[in-house]
């Protein structure tokens, strides 16, 4: 069986800047694969140029062992493709939209039940437009998934969702892989990916950073757990290094992160104790993605997306 | 595929027939003018005319106005607005062709033309003592040959216009001036020579001149479809151009 996805030393230029830089990966059958980074890292053209839809400078791309860009047609009648930024007329209904897709392959799946087993029965006769943002992002799956595709890719599906509709989304792509279809998941949200993804692909840049199952790269940072915390007026961070849990400081201005195993947390909340000023937002977290982009590029991602005000 | 194409079809009237102010401009404006210019010009045969009156000759006139207001507004409109809503980006992870989705929306003009027709001949032959046109079985295929060329200059202001806003102002400005120099709203033969070659210069012009001239019995004017084939062309060549690109 040919593999899902098959990129290599894929290339994109757009007016003299490199989008895409000697990307190589590869999506087995049956997986949920993540191509992740922060915005601007270059993953939508990736993956656009992956699957025929834009046409890359350089590399050799095959998507279940066919060339898009030789045979469109043909990949795209084995793929569902939720791209970033599509969308569909405004007056236009549900129940027409899936009539309309349906219409366009020829094994695609009854109207009536795909209402009913995405929850859109309820507003089959309801306007494009009228649709709330979770709804039109379940209507985009439902219409990417309506021929019952061998690979799906979902660019960005949780964007401008609320936690609730994220929460139901993981959901929703955990049941798309279990029914056999091999997800191409492409996202700026760490945490998702690291719970959803079997494996990842670090973008940065255009170029790939990181690649392998999300634990496997957390731990090969060589710690488990992370102390953030804001350091008090005249604090040296470099005096835990000291401390036998502790395996890396990083400082950005006020901000510090310690690096380490637990009990990290008590090792370091002495240590300021002592000193009589525990700050009052230290905290400990388990290691993520996050922490490995931010090891692999030196930067952090973009602060609204971490969360975070300052960037290590 | 043709499974694909119908339902694309379909959905496109819809949607069309969904949009009152399409529907307005393309189908009911021409019936509108005719109401306020029939009353006062009245349909007394005329040498000018060629024997016919004036509500004649407004006709074919009337019904270019709506080839050239679903062409040039109605269409780059429904592109643009397409691309900027990511429509065109759906379609395009789907296995249907841009020729699809083109052909579909030229499918689409012509029906919005025909019915337009009726409804403008059904009126005015109610209304006013209307005299049948010289070859009625040739106007079929010109309105055929009419709608579809003009309607390739739709598809090029949509691959290059990239919103609504812009589409509706230049399909507008390209629009209005070709409405009164065309001979679309008043018959050319009525203005002075000076306006008659700005009119030589505009495209809708010829769309008047063959379905007009059909219509009073002065048969096929050869020019007229040598223009209108140029134009096919031209538009075709360059709208897949700057399709392609986009």
């Amino acid at each position: 069986m040919p593999s899902a996805l098959e990129v290599q030393h894929l290339r994109k230029n757009y007016g003299g800047t490199t989008v895409v830089d000697d990307l190589s990966f590869t999506v087995e059958a049956g997986e949920i694969f993540g191509l992740i980074g922060p915005n601007g890292a270059g993953k939508t053209t990736a993956i656009e140029c992956a699957t025929g839809v834009r046409t890359p400078d350089a590399g050799h791309v095959r998507v279940l062992g066919t060339d898009p860009h030789a045979l469109p047609q043909a990949v795209r009648r084995r793929v569902g493709l939720q791209l970033q930024e599509s969308g569909l007329p405004k007056r236009l209904t549900v129940a027409e939209a899936i009539e309309l897709f349906a219409s366009f392959y020829p094994s695609a799946a009854p109207q009536e039940e795909w209402l009913e087993r995405w929850g859109l029965a309820k507003h089959h006769a309801t306007a494009y437009a009228d649709l709330s943002g979770g709804q039109k992002q379940r209507l985009g799956l439902a219409l990417a998934l309506v021929h019952d595709p061998d690979l799906v890719v979902l660019d960005e599906m949780f964007a401008g969702l609320d936690p609730r509709a994220r929460m139901e989304s993981q959901q929703r792509v955990r049941s798309i892989c279990e029914q056999g279809t091999t997800v191409v998941l492409v996202t700026h949200f760490m945490d998702e990916a690291e719970a959803l993804c079997d494996r990842v692909a670090l973008l940065d840049e255009g170029r790939c950073v990181a690649l392998g199952p999300p634990n496997a790269l957390t731990n090969r940072l060589g710690a488990s757990v992370r102390v953030r915390f804001t350091a008090p007026d005249g604090f040296d961070p470099e005096t835990l290094m000291g401390l036998d849990r502790v395996a890396s400081v990083r400082q950005n201005h006020a901000q510090v992160a310690v690096y380490g195993h637990d009990p990290l947390l008590s090792a370091v909340t002495k240590v300021l104790d002592e000193r009589g000023r525990r700050p009052s937002d230290l905290r400990a977290e388990p290691t993520s993605l996050e922490d490995v982009f931010l090891r692999e590029t030196g930067t952090a991602l973009a602060p609204a997306l971490t969360g975070e005000t300052t960037g290590f | 595929m043709r499974r694909a194409f119908v339902q694309l079809l379909r959905t496109e009237l819809r949607l069309f027939l969904r949009e009152p102010m399409a529907v307005f401009f393309n189908v009911l404006f021409p019936v509108l003018l005719l109401l306020v210019m029939g009353p006062i010009f009245g349909n007394e045969a005329s040498s000018v005319f060629n024997g016919y009156g004036s509500v004649d000759i407004f006709m074919p006139g009337f019904v270019a106005i709506m080839i050239g207001s679903y062409s040039l507004v109605g269409l780059p409109l429904t592109l643009a607005s397409y691309r900027e809503q990511g429509v065109l980006k759906r379609f395009r992870a789907a296995p249907i062709s841009p020729g699809m989705v083109f052909g579909a929306q030229a499918v689409v003009c012509v029906l919005v033309v025909f019915l337009g027709t009726a409804v403008l001949i059904g009126t005015a032959a109610l209304l006013f003592p209307l005299r049948s046109p010289d070859a009625p079985l040739q106007l079929v295929p010109a309105l055929f040959i009419a709608t579809l060329s003009f309607s390739t200059l739709g598809f090029l202001l949509g691959s290059v216009l990239r919103t609504a806003r812009a589409a509706q102002a230049v399909g507008n400005a390209v629009f209005f001036p070709m409405l009164f120099l065309s001979g679309a709203a008043m018959p050319r033969m009525l203005f002075p020579e000076w306006m008659q070659n700005i009119g030589a210069a505009m495209p809708l012009t010829y769309v008047v001149t063959l379905l007009q001239d059909l219509w009073i019995g002065q048969g096929w004017n050869g020019t007229a479809l040598l223009i209108l084939g140029i134009l096919v062309g031209g538009n075709l060549l360059l709208a897949t151009v700057l399709f392609r690109q986009s």
